[in-house]
């Protein structure tokens, strides 16, 4: 008969970026129970809302996290918008969009990234980074901040980007696809990637509907599920599709990520190609009584910003569901049968961002 | 500007997992449980959908209401439920993992419960 032992994992580990605690019940070495706590970087943002305006609030929305921060300030406007009724122009929504997709891209390098740092293969770790910067150049030339843009406001965008730059952009990605295709080809091909994560902590398409995964976690197992998909934003006219891979395994949650990155190149492209002329923001008047869902796609996923207020200018209720936090459940059940050597590398492939999570 | 379609319907709490369980054999997954506090009560929303029209159940309740867990039906709403208990003080009935209030360490005990109200303590009298 085994012994079960408790091993402690986080929520200082060497490959986690972020804190969380797992008590891992293990019998040998095959885990048999992981029981998670989250809530050290607990900030009680949501609760601000009630003590700011609602339009500078935008800002604290945009730090709840540092990778996907520019999503939850667009995601968030857009249900004060949806409130008050305002029209965003054209304009600001297509940027909106293109900045949204880079997020994606430099999201998706960093986590590409650290998913190859947790393998041990050092190389493809510095490469995907250093590509990664190639994309965070151009968001600091565009909005002045590398992961905290500060450009969405309530009513459209601060910032609008000439049409010299955006073809300079798009010139940019072009000169870079090779290479993001050059490195997607390793996480395909490669025999150590293939051998260290096909196969491993599969997670079967009705699981992942029931446990309520979303992003590139659900994605990879076959859930064609992509909240651009609705068309929010600009996403209706460029003919979005989503990218959906079927083993359900660590591999196929990490392709799903890496032709996203490819993905989001050809959406910036359509995007600058059908860019609209016009102003970049509706003059906002008024206080928003109401209460509006939010949804968008962030990199790791579907989140929801929910958004009740009373006719003065500070909120009754910010809610925030980020993808991190409904992709705890599914977590659990992942690293559930698998060896002790494995679980940095099934944890890391849900991409936790535990800031987003504790808010 | 595009619509995200979403019904909200009010429900009392006794017939939340009559109407939980008709959502899953339908094949709508959950999307999420939010509470609002609303000085006197707490509104409950739980949010179902099977592609982008979303349905939320809504219930109401009080300080001191016991509400019944759904994650016999959907097993990852503990997270949601756990949630619920340790940021407003709600309890929770038969969560399938129940973190006893340890979930979400905060400093302050559930830091988003409706303030207590406040009543004067007449001038002079005995406190």
């Amino acid at each position: 008969m085994s012994n079960r032992i408790v091993v402690p994992f986080g929520p200082q580990h060497p490959v986690l970026p972020e804190p969380i605690h797992l008590d891992l019940v293990l019998e040998d070495e095959r885990v048999v129970e992981a029981i998670p706590t989250i809530g050290y970087v607990h900030r009680g943002l949501e609760k601000l809302v009630e003590k700011r305006d609602f339009k500078n609030y935008v800002l604290i929305a945009e730090r709840i996290c540092g990778i996907c921060s520019f999503t939850h300030s667009v995601t968030y406007c857009n249900a004060i918008e949806h409130i008050m009724d305002i029209e965003v122009p054209p304009r600001a929504q297509f940027i909106r969009t293109i900045w949204m997709e880079y997020s994606r891209m430099h999201s998706h390098l960093l986590w590409l990234g650290l998913a190859a740092d947790a393998m041990g293969f050092e190389n493809l770790f510095m490469n995907a980074w250093r590509l990664r910067e190639e994309i965070l150049d151009d968001m600091e030339a565009t909005t002045g901040g590398r992961v905290i843009q500060g450009t969405c406001k309530v009513g459209g965008i601060r910032r609008d980007i000439g049409d010299d730059k955006l073809g300079e952009m798009v010139d940019h990605l072009k000169k870079i696809r090779p290479l993001l295709e050059e490195s997607n080809r390793i996480f395909t091909h490669d025999q150590t990637v293939r051998h260290r994560m096909r196969g491993l902590s599969v997670l079967s398409e009705k699981d992942a509907w029931d446990l309520g995964a979303v992003g590139p976690t659900a994605r990879g197992s076959g859930c064609d599920m992509d909240v651009r998909s609705s068309g929010y934003s600009a996403y209706g006219e460029l003919g979005f599709k989503p990218v959906t891979f079927s083993h359900g395994d660590c591999l196929d949650r990490c392709l799903v990520r890496s032709e996203e990155v490819l993905a989001s190149v050809d959406l910036v492209g359509r995007a600058v190609a059908k860019m609209p002329d016009g102003p970049i923001e509706e003059k906002v008047t008024g206080n928003p009584e109401g209460e509006y869902f939010a949804f968008s796609e962030q990199p790791r996923g579907e989140c929801l910003h929910y958004v009740r207020a009373n006719g003065k200018k500070n909120i009754v209720r910010h809610r925030v569901r980020t993808p991190t936090f409904t992709n705890v459940p599914p977590l659990v059940k992942l690293l559930e049968g698998i060896e002790l050597a494995d679980v940095p590398v099934v944890v890391l492939t849900i991409d936790p961002c535990i800031g987003c999570c504790d808010r | 500007m595009i619509e995200q379609k979403h019904t909200i319907i009010e429900i009392e709490v006794a017939d939340l997992l009559k109407k939980t369980e008709e959502y899953h054999k339908a094949g709508h997954r959950l999307v999420q449980i939010g509470t609002t506090p609303l000085g006197d009560r707490y509104e409950i929303n739980y949010t179902f959908t099977t592609a982008w029209d979303f349905e939320s159940l809504r219930i109401t309740v009080h300080d001191g209401d016991e509400i019944p867990s759904i994650s016999g039906i959907y097993w990852g709403a503990f997270i949601y439920e756990n949630e619920i208990h340790d940021l407003f003080g709600i309890t929770v009935n038969g969560m399938s993992i129940d973190f006893q209030g340890h979930l979400i360490e905060t400093r302050i005990p559930t830091p988003f419960k409706n303030p207590p109200k406040i009543t004067k303590v007449p001038k002079g009298g005995d406190a």
